[in-house]
């Protein structure tokens, strides 16, 4: 199909019959490995959708026992109750944490759960950068970008030789990975001019 | 140990954790060996999955060795090589029960309307994943398991989740013999979608992307016809004409939240995370399936609503079909078609890198380059 589209197909009129096949069961045979192995649709793995089988799972138990609960957990509304299995990860805290932990008061049905995860993700993002600079290991962004791979992973010559279209838009992309780095630290010279200011009144 | 973990959008680092322990008598720790980037796993790395949280590791692909097991653990034992489905499920509640193991309700309690899935964000569970030299996999005697001596691990890895959603895919498109199946997408999913359409009996194959070198790997590993959209100004019509003006009988969406070909879309979906993913990929399998077809959606979205076409997909009669993948229970399926030839799934596979190499890893496959369609993590070389 790489070709221009030809005029006989354009001119197919419209008919009950459906298209000819371009193949024969036969030749499809020999050139796809496997083809029609799994022809017949009611012997496909994912049919039919629902398939009551629980002591096909290796479960051996009606209700999992449940995890320790050694933290307050959050957990959406929309649940009778937490979870017997949980993951325990990145606990809520500080700023964001408190976003999500309001976040969660709405049901997953409403905008306003998931736009505030949102923000609370990026509330975290930033002050793990700020915290980062009070460490022996402060964010890289060259480093945790990649963006150096750019030049060992051919970035150039992946984008120029070709037509692909997201070229239209690449210019975004440092805007959006360096932006928020620009604005802090366009906001922490304010902050700190502010303060020298006030430090000579 | 060393971990893959989040920073923030567009930002990743190695650090060092502790190895997780045991926290459910049914938990096994599983040393990883290889695990994978999966193209959602860029979702969370552009910062679109919502309560995706700094220090997270990433990596729902991954096999490794039987590291340490709980007290209730009773089918795998230490030393074992697993393989790990995506999915995290109990496998005995309402849904488990029924087979459907992506949409388990006892593991997740961030969010009902997705099940648990390793290193996803909180929205799937709040757990770690695989880009990590130790995992813990919760419900060890359900999901993983023993990887037999015959399998190549890279075909292991890849049916944890990019084979086995493919097949999925496919099989939700209820392609039947002689169908025309069109599969917009040619990353690992699409491909595997589109070789499988063929064991379907699909009587053509067609598989549409942008990226030239993607399309070459949908003619060499998926023997299916490529277009190129960016060659062509309006990809329905064109995709009309070469299903003699009615549409294709099947339509895959292998694409997902980061689709391409509508700067509008793209800018609000994809960057501005206005929507929950740019819905390009979706529409144009809305408008390009004939009437009366199925649209099976592989590709991964966020929870929050996307412009999508419903309209259409109403006055056309169609059927919509779409979940994440029950992994494992396409396996025993999937590992018969490995041992007869018919999918050899690591022939996608593009680089393997070790686990310090990481960042490199996500910004070449997110940036495209490099010709970049699957890239392995190796534990032991790092």
């Amino acid at each position: 199909m790489n070709e221009k589209t030809s005029a006989t197909e354009l001119d197919r009129p419209y008919v009950a019959d459906k298209p000819a096949p371009r193949e024969t069961d036969d030749q499809l045979r020999a050139r796809i490995p496997g083809w029609g192995a799994d022809l017949d649709p009611a012997d496909r793995p994912a049919v039919p959708r629902e398939r009551y089988a629980p002591e096909v799972t290796g479960a051996h138990w009606e209700f999992p026992d449940r995890q320790p609960e050694l933290h307050p957990r959050e957990r959406s509304i929309e649940h009778g109750m937490l979870t017997p299995v949980f993951g325990t990860v990145a606990p809520l805290h500080g700023v964001s944490g408190a976003i999500r932990r309001y976040a969660y008061r709405y049901s997953e049905g409403r905008a306003a759960h998931w736009l505030l995860l949102i923000a609370g993700d990026r509330v975290d993002s930033l002050g793990a950068h700020v915290r980062s600079l009070a460490t022996l290991h402060p964010d890289n962004p060259v480093t945790e970008s990649g963006v150096l791979s750019e030049v060992r992973r051919r970035g150039w010559s992946s984008r120029v030789r070709s037509r692909r279209v997201d070229r239209s838009h690449t210019w975004i992309d440092p805007i959006l990975v360096a932006g928020p780095w620009v604005a802090t630290g366009v906001f922490a010279v304010m902050l700190a001019r502010k303060a020298v200011s006030l430090a000579r009144r | 140990m060393k971990a893959m973990v989040y920073r923030g959008p567009y930002k990743i680092r190695i650090e060092e954790k502790d190895i997780p322990r045991i926290e459910h008598p049914n938990d096994a720790i599983i040393r990883v060996t290889k695990a994978a980037i999966c193209g959602s796993d860029l979702h969370l790395y552009h910062g679109l999955m919502p309560d995706t949280r700094v220090g997270t590791t990433f990596g729902h692909e991954f096999i490794g060795v039987v590291h340490e097991v709980g007290p209730s653990v009773e089918n795998l034992a230490v030393g074992d090589r697993v393989m790990v489905p995506f999915n995290i499920y109990c496998g005995s509640c309402y849904f488990c029960a029924r087979g459907l193991y992506s949409n388990c309700h006892n593991v997740n309690p961030n969010a009902t309307a997705v099940g648990g899935i390793y290193g996803y964000s909180h929205t799937c569970g709040g757990y770690d994943g695989g880009q990590a030299e130790y995992v813990r996999v919760p419900f060890a005697d359900v999901g993983p398991s023993i990887i037999p001596d015959w399998l190549d691990d890279e075909d292991a890895l890849l049916m944890t989740d990019a084979l086995a959603t493919g097949y999925f895919g496919a099989q939700l498109g209820d392609i039947r013999h002689g169908d025309t199946v069109a599969v917009f997408g040619a990353g690992p999913v699409g491909l595997c979608a589109a070789k499988s359409a063929w064991l379907m009996g699909a009587g053509r194959v067609i598989v549409i992307d942008h990226l030239e070198y993607r399309l070459a790997k949908a003619r060499e590993f998926a023997h299916a016809e490529t277009i190129d959209f960016a060659e062509h100004d309006d990809i329905v019509v064109t995709m009309k004409r070469a299903t003699d003006n009615l549409g294709a009988d099947v339509v895959i969406d292998a694409v997902g939240a980061e689709a391409d070909g509508n700067f509008t879309q793209h800018l609000t979906g994809s960057k501005l995370k206005l929507q929950g993913g740019s819905p390009i990929a979706l529409n144009w399998a809305i408008d390009s399936v004939r009437k009366g077809g199925t649209v099976s959606v592989m590709g991964a979205y966020g929870p929050i609503f996307s412009a999508v076409k419903f309209g259409d997909a109403v006055n056309k009669g169609l059927t919509l079909r779409m979940n994440q993948c029950p992994a494992k229970r396409q396996w025993p399926r999937l590992l018969e078609h490995i041992r007869n030839g018919y999918l050899t799934p690591s022939d996608i596979v593009t680089h393997r890198l070790p686990l310090e190499a990481i960042g490199e890893g996500y910004h070449m496959f997110s940036a495209k380059l490099d010709g970049c369609i699957k890239t392995i993590i190796t534990m032991d070389a790092a």
